[in-house]
């Protein structure tokens, strides 16, 4: 048993040095020489300064914006930093509702949200996904139909017509991987950074 | 449910199964010590290794003194991890400026990484430097990883040899594991995940700018690296909180897939060791159809519940499924999937919140690992956890002819079969134990996040993943407790450590008894009846010890669902 702690000592050591730093090290500079846009994060600037990354939803509560999913990532409080408090799409700290299927506040939430909705927008089936909350809290993306949803709200704000709108949403859809992997999606910072081109022309 | 989505599922399934047998024969080769393509580049460094350890590759080991050098090997990772998380503050490679981890957060992370569990109690972005995520974290996601494959292929070696006393040399096995088999992966799957959007910096976290004018900390890191490894070794502790939800951590659809097939490739692919090392590739593919049926019921019933929704959202007219903590790139069916997949395999990581999923597709999850996570399993603990299985199985088939059961031509005896049951046993006495301490402690009962049943399959899945070292969660529970954190410990060192050593002796018995050729009366151990017994006994041992628990937690909640109970 005795012959077996120097290499339980000295092969931890050299395994950790070449799995824990020359690994994660060589990589850092390998993947920033072959992709340094999305090894330091997919950031979009506009006029020199960062407004997000194209892979990190932001919140957008603005009307004249198209909203993304609820969000339910916290932060802790400023006046009691043993207790957190809602900060939707807070980047630092990600994560979901955690509320389950028969959970009250759950419920009560969709309920609310349903009937805001359905008041903004009376004649389109509410989508599921404005009205819950994503798993890390920083979805990027909203379904073209969530999108397609609110194109009247933001036509009325805007002024804009809302063929229009319906278009750029449409321009602005990605469609499934090969056809096949995943969902149909609109990214919601993309989309709005798009708007905001379209109304200044 | 729709059509696309079961053709996702079912391409999934073919491309695993395609990998099985180049993956399986590249491994068999790494683990007999026979050269491979990789050879040129890395048999200097291997001998190096060995030189400066002191480690003589011809020597092999007896099973006791392969299963001390495993835990000597883990004592050390533990002070690593454990230092590292203490000491954050003052190391370098720490621009967030994180501070020190507390005492009890830190042994239950260090105790969680080492049993490749990966429990998050931990922040992530809002806990953990960089320099622990790599040093620590990255580098034992390897090691326990390697670890647990070493010992699969040791267990098998004690089916395929004869009347030897040694099952191999663990120096030797971890490190060509992680040497041949993890590292040259990681590097490729890095760099496309990296491609894929993941970042991969040293740099800062950024402040952005919103549009609307808010201030957005966004953050970042080295986290590619420790997402291949963490999902090739089916560890699945997050870079982030969030975990492969968050999308610097799965950005896209593709990336989601890929992710998916590499946490069952390994453990997938060592069925077909099996195969190989014992003369017959048959015997490896009865065991993996064995998880393939298991699978796919689990698959087919969470795809359909998270289709469903819940009867509150079909009575609002949404349609779409249940959407709450799920990521709208992934939608329904890949995040149904993923959830079977990362529990089935002991991986623990998350594309989804396993929380928020509606009570039978939650359900599923927690029966996977209370199974034993040997549809495919951990990386090598999938592979011993079924063979204990198969033993027990074969014992059964041996009661009901009246003839000692014999398994690829070893007789399966009163040691053995008493082994197994021990390592069986174990799953029960800590999930079961440990949730109903926690249920009648006050204190503990006040980490639940939701009221009714659920809040008691919070409970159920956080001793249920700690005890099958998979990791996931019903994170709605504050785990972050004294109580938790060192409870939780317990369960996953036992878990771990009280499932292998018996695993190890079965290993070391078997392997010194003769082979004996199959006879007239052999039970087949290739065909429709074996996978049958076996996918039998593993329900019936399951049902038995945990339909109770689950009848209180998810089942109740499902009724009570459907009766628009709220709580």
């Amino acid at each position: 048993m005795l012959r077996e702690i120097r290499p339980a000592i000295i092969l931890l050591l050299a395994l950790t040095a070449i799995t824990g730093l020359a690994y994660p090290l060589a990589m850092t500079a390998i993947a920033g020489a072959i992709f340094p846009k999305q090894a330091e994060g997919s950031l979009i600037e506009k006029d020199g300064k960062v407004v997000g990354s194209a892979l990190i939803g932001q919140e957008f509560k603005d009307d004249k914006y198209f909203h993304g999913r609820l969000s339910a990532t916290l932060a802790p409080d400023p006046n009691d930093s043993t207790k957190t408090v809602s900060a939707p799409y807070n980047a630092a700290n990600s994560g979901g509702s955690n509320l389950g299927p028969t959970s009250k506040a759950l419920n009560d939430r969709i309920k609310e949200d349903v009937d805001k909705l359905k008041a903004e927008n009376p004649d389109a089936a509410v989508p599921v996904d404005l009205v819950t909350t994503s798993a890390s809290g920083l979805d990027p993306d909203i379904s073209p139909e969530a999108a397609l949803f609110q194109v009247p709200r933001i036509a009325k704000v805007r002024k804009l017509p809302e063929e229009q709108l319906r278009q750029l949403v449409t321009q602005y859809t990605q469609s499934r991987f090969a056809g096949l992997l995943g969902e149909p999606r609109v990214n919601v910072l993309a989309l709005n950074l798009a708007l905001d081109g379209a109304a200044t022309k | 449910m729709t059509v696309i989505g079961w053709i996702q599922i079912l391409l999934y399934c073919a491309i695993v199964v395609a990998l099985v047998k180049p993956l399986g024969w590249y491994m068999t080769r790494v683990f007999n010590g026979e050269s491979t393509f990789l050879s040129p580049v890395l048999r200097p460094l291997e001998r190096g290794l060995y030189w400066v350890g002191g480690v003589d590759e011809k020597r092999e080991q007896h099973w006791l003194t392969y299963t001390i050098a495993m835990l000597l090997f883990h004592v050390g990772g533990v002070v690593i991890i454990y230092a590292l998380m203490r000491l954050q503050a003052v190391l370098p490679f720490n621009p967030a400026g994180q501070s020190a981890v507390a005492e009890d957060l830190s042994f239950n992370t260090a105790i969680s990484f080492i049993t490749n569990t990966n429990w998050q109690n931990y922040g992530g972005e809002s806990t953990l430097s960089y320099l622990v995520q790599m040093l620590g974290l990255t580098h034992q996601n390897f090691l326990s990883a390697a670890t647990g494959i070493a010992l699969a292929v040791a267990l098998i070696r004690g089916f395929s040899r004869s009347s030897m006393r040694t099952v191999g040399n663990f120096w030797v096995d971890v490190t060509r594991c992680t040497l041949y088999v993890l590292l040259p992966i990681c590097i490729v799957y890095t760099l496309f995940l990296v491609w894929q959007g993941m970042p991969q910096t040293l740099g800062a976290y950024v402040d952005a700018t919103t549009l609307e004018g808010g201030k957005q900390t966004i953050a970042l890191g080295p986290v590619a690296s420790q997402v291949a490894i963490k999902m090739l070794g089916t560890n699945g502790g997050g870079f982030f909180n969030a975990n492969a939800a968050h999308p610097f951590e799965n950005p896209t659809a593709l990336s989601n897939f890929v992710q998916m097939i590499s946490i069952f490739a390994l453990g997938a692919a060592l069925t077909n060791v099996f195969g190989r090392m014992v003369g017959n590739e048959r015997q490896g593919w009865a065991i993996l159809a064995v998880m393939g049926v298991l699978f796919i019921a689990g698959v087919a019933i969470t795809y359909w519940a998270e289709a469903n929704g819940t009867t509150a959202l079909q009575a609002l007219g949404l349609t779409g499924g249940n959407m709450e903590g799920k990521e709208v790139r992934f939608g329904i069916v890949a995040s149904s999937l993923f959830a079977v997949i990362t529990t089935a395999a002991s991986c623990g990581a998350v594309n989804a919140m396993h929380d928020s999923f509606t009570a039978l597709g939650g359900m599923i999850p927690l029966i996977n690992i209370e199974l034993g996570e040997i549809v495919v399993g951990g990386v090598g603990a999938g592979m011993y956890g079924m063979l204990l299985f198969v033993i027990l199985a074969i014992f059964v088939a041996g009661l009901m002819v009246g003839r000692t059961p014999e398994y690829v031509g070893k007789k399966i005896e009163a040691r053995e079969v008493k082994m197994a049951m021990l390592a069986i046993l174990v799953l029960p006495l800590m999930i079961l134990g440990w949730t109903a301490v926690a249920v009648v402690y006050p204190p503990a009962v006040a980490s639940m996040a939701n009221a009714g049943p659920h809040g008691f399959s919070e409970v159920l899945y956080a001793y249920t993943s700690q005890t099958g070292n998979n990791g996931s969660a019903f994170a709605g529970l504050t785990g972050n407790t004294f109580f938790y954190n060192t409870t939780g410990a317990v369960a996953m060192f036992v878990g771990r450590f009280f499932m292998i050593v018996p695993a190890m002796a079965i290993a070391g018995s078997l392997a010194e008894k003769k082979s004996i050729p199959p006879s007239m009366g052999t039970f087949p151990t290739t065909g429709g009846l074996f996978v049958g017994l076996v996918v039998g006994v593993i329900l019936i041992m399951g049902g038995l010890t945990f339909f109770p628990a689950l009848a209180l937690g998810p089942i109740v909640e499902h009724l009570a669902m459907n009766a628009n109970m709220l709580f």
